[in-house]
């Protein structure tokens, strides 16, 4: 094993995308995910890759499109304003059956907010963010060591279900710093058959495209790009349970709220109270399995999140509101407190 | 001891931590102390965070008005000429990370040659990414003395993983530290280690500073 060493969350990003092959990058700054930029700026070159600021979030987005159409691994990173402006472009990759890897390092909103962590995105994410029928795979790390396995996932799963995967952190997974292995021995690929990369006069053009003359013929694609969306979800949901196994109250968190619930939950177990944890790894598809069987022995379920309350509506939706479903949050930039989750916490097992 | 210290390095090498640390070092020796916080580059991990610590060590504290705001802009406070003007305090300087960030120094630069009474340190991690080898280190160096035009004096050699270091990770990353130095011919003027690592690394690493982590507010340390 190579040593460890120590990076933040977005250059961690970035050298996981060059490591599992990635060699073309399309970017704009926007704190808190600059460094993503940054760094392959710096790296790029130095493998042979392209790094290119274009003039804006859209064009970034556009650029991501021909060159996944060309059969390449191809990512772009930004912060929740700039995804709102690149979202036009994940509906027509959408559209198009196009794999990417894209990076939302998310801020404080609506409109141009703060620069300090959020998840209030989890809605623009988990259904989509732009118009039309269709979901992202959409991957919520928790560590920095997760940041550079999640890339090299994201990268693999984008490719195998020929859709877009979303990278979804915040500002704090992005700045903070970590000890990380970068042990990325071989990572997945898969032929791309599809990919427009010149005939050679020896077989039919590839189109790619998302254009129907015919609205029979767009159902089909309909129908077929949502049963490939139920193969993802029966093959690829990811969670983490911690100490699930004799919880009456289950909280469910993902990434920096979720380190700081596993505090509160020890924090609660040395109290006595029976408390765990549902980590969704991935938010599309959504761990309804796991949480659907904790309904049948937890009384409550409490959602700490970094938004108003998002998330907390596919938890009751996974449960089929069978319990009642409280929220633990902060937004604004601010980050919940382990005694804030504590006390969310001790409130639930007094009802 | 020299009357203005410069703290430069490549990113996230941990300048901002090694500079509060030190600054507060200098206060307790008695030294009237002001630190100078010209960091363009990073919105977070201010030196800001310490303030309050730098206050009651009687260390003053001199930053821009937008540091730990919402305003993301590379702002520098006006009170940075202070620096020449008031040639019986000392500074401690936290320049902001790479090149990039060394281009605020620049507008000093003239002044504290001219003085020469400064040192001006290369903070090293060789643990860090693009500055892990020689090269990439040598790299970094170059573009951050093309930027601010203050040679190097020295290097600061903090070399850590974060919360994982043990001692064994500094003495290991030593002899890289070393070949650094000897390439860029600065002599490695302090190892800076974990406050709870110094017993175990006495007598093996030479000119040790023990640092103790700053709290950070975007990890919620503050409510």
């Amino acid at each position: 094993m190579s040593e460890k060493v120590l990076m933040k969350g977005n250059e961690a990003i970035a050298e996981a995308a060059i490591l599992c092959g990635c060699r073309h990058y399309y970017g704009y700054p926007i704190t808190p995910q600059t460094e993503v930029a940054a760094y392959m700026a710096k790296r790029m070159p130095k493998v042979g890759g392209v790094f290119l600021q274009a003039e804006s979030e859209i064009a970034a987005v556009n650029m991501v499109i021909g060159t996944s159409a060309a059969g390449c691994r191809v990512m772009t990173s930004s912060s929740s304003p700039g995804i709102s402006l690149k979202s036009e472009g994940l509906s027509y990759m959408a559209g198009c059956d196009l794999p990417a890897l894209i990076v939302n390092v998310q801020r404080g909103g609506p409109g141009l907010g703060g620069i300090q962590p959020s998840q209030s995105d989890y809605f623009q994410a988990t259904r989509g963010g732009g118009h039309g029928d269709y979901h992202m795979i959409v991957l919520a790390p928790a560590s920095i060591q997760e940041m550079v396995d999640m890339t090299v996932k994201g990268f693999a799963l984008a490719d195998k279900y020929r859709m877009p995967c979303m990278l979804l952190a915040d500002g704090t997974m992005g700045q903070m710093m970590e000890p990380v292995s970068l042990d990325i021995t071989a990572p997945e690929t898969v032929e791309k058959p599809w990919a427009v990369t010149g005939t050679g006069c020896k077989r039919p053009h590839n189109v790619v495209n998302s254009l129907s003359l015919n609205s029979e013929e767009l159902e089909v694609w309909n129908f077929e790009r949502f049963k490939r969306y139920e193969t993802l979800a029966e093959n690829e949901t990811m969670y983490e349970e911690y100490c699930m196994d004799d919880a009456e109250i289950c909280v469910v968190a993902f990434g920096i709220a979720a380190r700081v619930s596993k505090n509160a939950i020890d924090a609660a177990r040395a109290q006595g109270v029976k408390v765990g944890m549902v980590r969704p790894i991935t938010l599309y598809p959504f761990p309804k399995a796991p949480l659907l069987k904790a309904a049948e022995h937890c009384k409550s379920f409490i959602s700490v999140e970094l938004s108003m309350g998002q998330m907390i509506e596919d938890v009751e939706l996974a449960i089929r509101c069978k319990r009642p479903v409280t929220l633990c949050n902060r937004v604004g930039g601010l980050i919940p407190t382990p005694e804030q989750v504590l006390a969310s916490i001790l409130k639930a097992n007094e009802m | 001891m020299k009357r203005v210290i410069l703290f430069a390095g490549h990113y996230g090498s941990g300048k901002t931590n090694i500079a509060v640390n030190y600054a507060v070092n200098m206060a307790k020796q008695g030294v009237d102390t002001a630190f100078l916080d010209i960091d363009i580059v990073n919105p977070y991990y201010r030196a800001k965070d310490s303030e309050e610590l730098l206050n009651t060590y009687g260390v003053e504290f001199i930053s821009s008005e937008y540091a730990n705001s919402n305003v993301d802009v590379p702002a520098l406070p006006n009170e940075m000429y202070a620096v020449m003007d008031r040639p019986q305090k000392s500074y401690v300087l936290d320049v902001g990370g790479d090149d990039r960030g060394a281009l605020a120094l620049g507008r000093l630069t003239p002044g504290i040659l001219e003085e020469n009474n400064y040192e001006m340190l290369l903070v090293y991690n060789a643990c860090r990414p693009l500055t892990g080898d020689v090269e990439g280190a040598l790299e970094v160096a170059a573009e951050i003395y093309a930027a601010c035009r203050l040679p190097f004096t020295g290097i600061v050699n903090n070399s850590n993983i974060g919360k994982e270091t043990t001692a064994q990770t500094v003495i290991a990353n030593y002899e890289k530290a070393k070949a650094v130095a000897a390439a860029l011919n600065l002599p490695i003027v302090m190892n800076t280690v974990r406050v709870d690592l110094l017993p175990q690394l006495e007598g093996k690493i030479p000119n040790l500073f023990p640092l103790t982590l700053q709290n950070k507010r975007l990890y919620g340390t503050q409510s």
